[in-house]
């Protein structure tokens, strides 16, 4: 299982924000610096370190944190 | 050890860091980029930007809105204009062709397809030369996802293939007669990383990116060695060393006839391949030197065997001793009048490679390892050489520098430096600007920065504008003597301001320090001052970094100081022309001729 804390470093490169702290709720309305841009790098940088590959669909109906995480997580057992 | 390039990876997790961390740096040299885009172009400015800060320049960038390159270039120019840009880079891929032709288009319809392409192309050079005039870098065209036609695609008139290879040749036609127009070949880069890796058909999709991090990390390396390039900072001299660098093994201990290197081994045959590179690299104009724990008959020794290609009058300069590397490179440098920037050391040996990078930060140190057979492609990698454009001067600088050796020879001879002078037979052709030196000028403008009173940077299309403006006195200098021709060295422009002429720009290549060069040129400025009606010549002297030997240029020139404050410590001379004699002896003087 994927956790919270495993997403967490991910961020903090990507946003350059050391002392972020993410909840399942944290979404680009709520975390400084979470752009388009940086939506971008933060899904690419996810799918390298975890060794998979988001389909189009999946991701256009991701609210928050702790969608992408369940998301990242059934893609983990099927692959 | 130079730091390792950083990855696609690396820039998209770390990016924000990076840039943050090198925004710190001092000295960095402010640039304006507009990016006009034909896909969405951050990810590619974010890659750019930090590649960019790596190498001292700080870019500002502007973006087209998505997909509107040529709207923004062509239709209204206006935010364009408003950004003052100094390079405008159209990022265009096969996705903004739009004139494909079907497999049933007829030759006329193929031509017309093409031309269509093509004078799109030429319409956003044209307005942005005629309301920006700045440098413009245009991409040629990488190869669309599919091959509908299969191998038959390259061969059949319509197939997309052998119409995109078609427009890329048109473009490059038409860009090397186009002033102020540098090709970006995207084409090759998109076959270097293969084209499963430079797309990602999801990112298009999704974001409208045209290529994967991979294939933008590329984009923007290739793109910085051409800023480097523009800005007069690409690399002059490849410093080598011998032992297990230009040969297998080491010719002290083994003597001249066992080093490895020719033909008969997989591993003498490596090295061999390696002379041919560096020697070709000579060709185009770059010097290289030998840097090697030696003693120097032993190492002239090893250069002389019968399979070495290379041998010891293709070197520059040459130091085959036990002294530390570094303290070798900076007499080099003093030798060939070099700054320490321009030098990249290739030695196998990862402590010596480690001393130099840490001794000299501002010498670039590939890590090429250990083994010759990847020696070329890692060094040719890293984009050091990279130039605009192949002046005659670039074809004949070896010769030059060899000719440089032998007037230093000659020099010993005499009793004192006046008799050397005389003895050289120089001639000066010195004239107002000629179009057909217009690149070369702009060259020496951005790359001269020892003798270079101002450090003025000038772009081509303001060299073009400046020839042609009644207001300026323009002036270049070529250099011949009966070792060699030494091209041209020296530019000066002023600005007449009544009865005052402003010098805005007054360098000269290191190469002919010290040959009454500079009075020769004051010589044709003060007459051409007085063609205008001034009454005198005003001059600054800015101080850099790198630019002392200037300090006192313009007082040995008989100028007399002004008082005048300056919080950049410059300071202000000035030189009445009414009565001045001309006082060049040793070099006799000429005008253009063709």
């Amino acid at each position: 299982m994927t956790e919270l804390t495993d997403l967490t470093p991910i961020f903090r490169d990507v946003l350059d924000q050391p002392d972020l702290v993410l909840t399942r709720e944290s979404s680009g309305y709520t975390v400084d610096g979470w752009d388009s841009l940086a939506h971008i790098n933060i899904v690419t940088s996810i799918e390298q370190q975890f060794g998979v590959r988001f389909a189009l669909g999946e991701l256009q109906d991701l609210q928050n944190v702790g969608e992408m995480l369940d998301l990242l997580n059934r893609k983990r057992i099927v692959t | 050890m130079t730091p390792t390039p950083p990855t696609a990876s690396d820039l998209l997790r770390f990016g924000r860091r990076l840039r943050r961390e090198l925004l710190e740096k001092r000295d960095l040299k402010e640039i304006r980029i507009a990016v006009l885009g034909g896909s969405t172009t951050n990810e590619l400015c974010n890659f750019w930007e930090v590649l960019l800060l790596q190498d001292g320049f700080r870019p500002t960038f502007l973006q087209s809105e998505y997909g509107a390159y040529f709207e923004e270039a062509v239709v209204d120019p206006t935010r364009l204009v408003s950004f003052r840009p100094d390079i405008v880079y159209i990022h265009t891929s096969f996705r903004n062709l739009r004139n494909l032709p079907g497999p049933h288009a007829t030759a006329d319809e193929i031509a017309a397809s093409l031309s269509a392409e093509r004078a799109k192309v030429q319409s956003i050079w044209r307005s942005i030369r005629e309301n920006v005039g700045c440098q413009i870098i245009q991409n040629n065209y990488d190869q669309p996802t599919f091959s509908l036609l299969g191998n038959l695609d390259a061969v059949h008139p319509a197939g997309t293939t052998r119409f995109v290879a078609s427009l890329n040749g048109h473009l490059a036609e038409d860009a090397a007669c186009t002033a102020g127009v540098l090709l970006l070949d995207l084409a090759s880069l998109s076959a270097q990383v293969g084209r499963s890796r430079w797309l990602d058909a999801s990112r298009w999709f999704s974001y409208k990116l045209a290529h994967t991090p991979e294939a933008h990390l590329e984009i923007a390396s290739a793109l910085t060695a051409m800023i480097r390039a523009i800005y007069g900072r690409s690399k002059k001299v490849l410093v080598l060393d011998l032992d297990n660098t230009l040969w297998g093994g080491v010719v002290g201990d083994d003597g001249v006839d066992h080093i490895r290197i020719g033909r008969e081994t997989a591993e003498a045959e490596a090295f061999t391949a390696f002379h041919e590179y560096c020697l070709a690299m000579r060709t185009r104009g770059v010097l290289l030197a030998i840097c090697s724990k030696n003693n120097e008959d032993v190492a002239k020794a090893g250069l002389a065997h019968p399979d070495s290609v290379l041998r010891l009058e293709h070197f520059s300069a040459f130091r085959a001793n036990w002294m530390p590397k570094h303290e070798n490179i900076l007499s080099m440098a003093e030798e060939l009048n070099l700054g320490i920037d321009s030098f990249v050391f290739v030695d196998d040996n990862p402590a010596e490679r480690a001393l130099v990078a840490a001794q000299l930060p501002a010498v670039a140190v590939p890590d090429v390892g250990s083994d010759p057979v990847r020696y070329p492609a890692i060094i040719d990698s890293m984009r050091y050489f990279e130039s605009v454009a192949l002046s005659a001067d670039d074809l004949q600088r070896a010769a030059q520098y060899a000719a440089n050796s032998a007037r230093a020879a000659v020099s010993a001879q005499f009793s004192n430096y006046g008799e050397y002078l005389a003895s050289l037979q120089m001639t000066a052709e010195i004239d107002v600007f000629q179009p057909v030196f217009a690149d070369r000028i702009t060259q020496l403008t951005n790359k001269t920065n020892q003798f270079n009173l101002t450090t003025r940077r000038y772009t081509l299309a303001e060299i073009q504008a400046m020839a042609q403006d009644p207001s300026y006195v323009c002036l270049y200098g070529r250099l011949t003597d009966r070792f060699g021709d030494n091209g041209l060295v020296s530019v000066v422009v002023g600005a007449v301001d009544g009865r005052t002429v402003e010098i805005e720009l007054w360098l000269m290549s290191c190469r002919v320090l010290k040959r009454d060069m500079e009075v020769a040129m004051l010589g044709c400025l003060v007459e051409r001052a007085r063609d205008v009606g001034a009454t005198r010549l005003r001059g600054w002297y800015i101080p850099t970094a790198k630019n002392s030997i200037v300090a006192d240029h313009y007082s040995r020139l008989g100028f007399s100081r002004v008082a005048v404050d300056r919080e950049d410590g410059a300071t202000c001379w000035e030189l009445g022309v009414t009565d001045y004699t001309p006082r060049s002896l040793h070099i006799h003087v000429s005008t253009f001729s063709q």
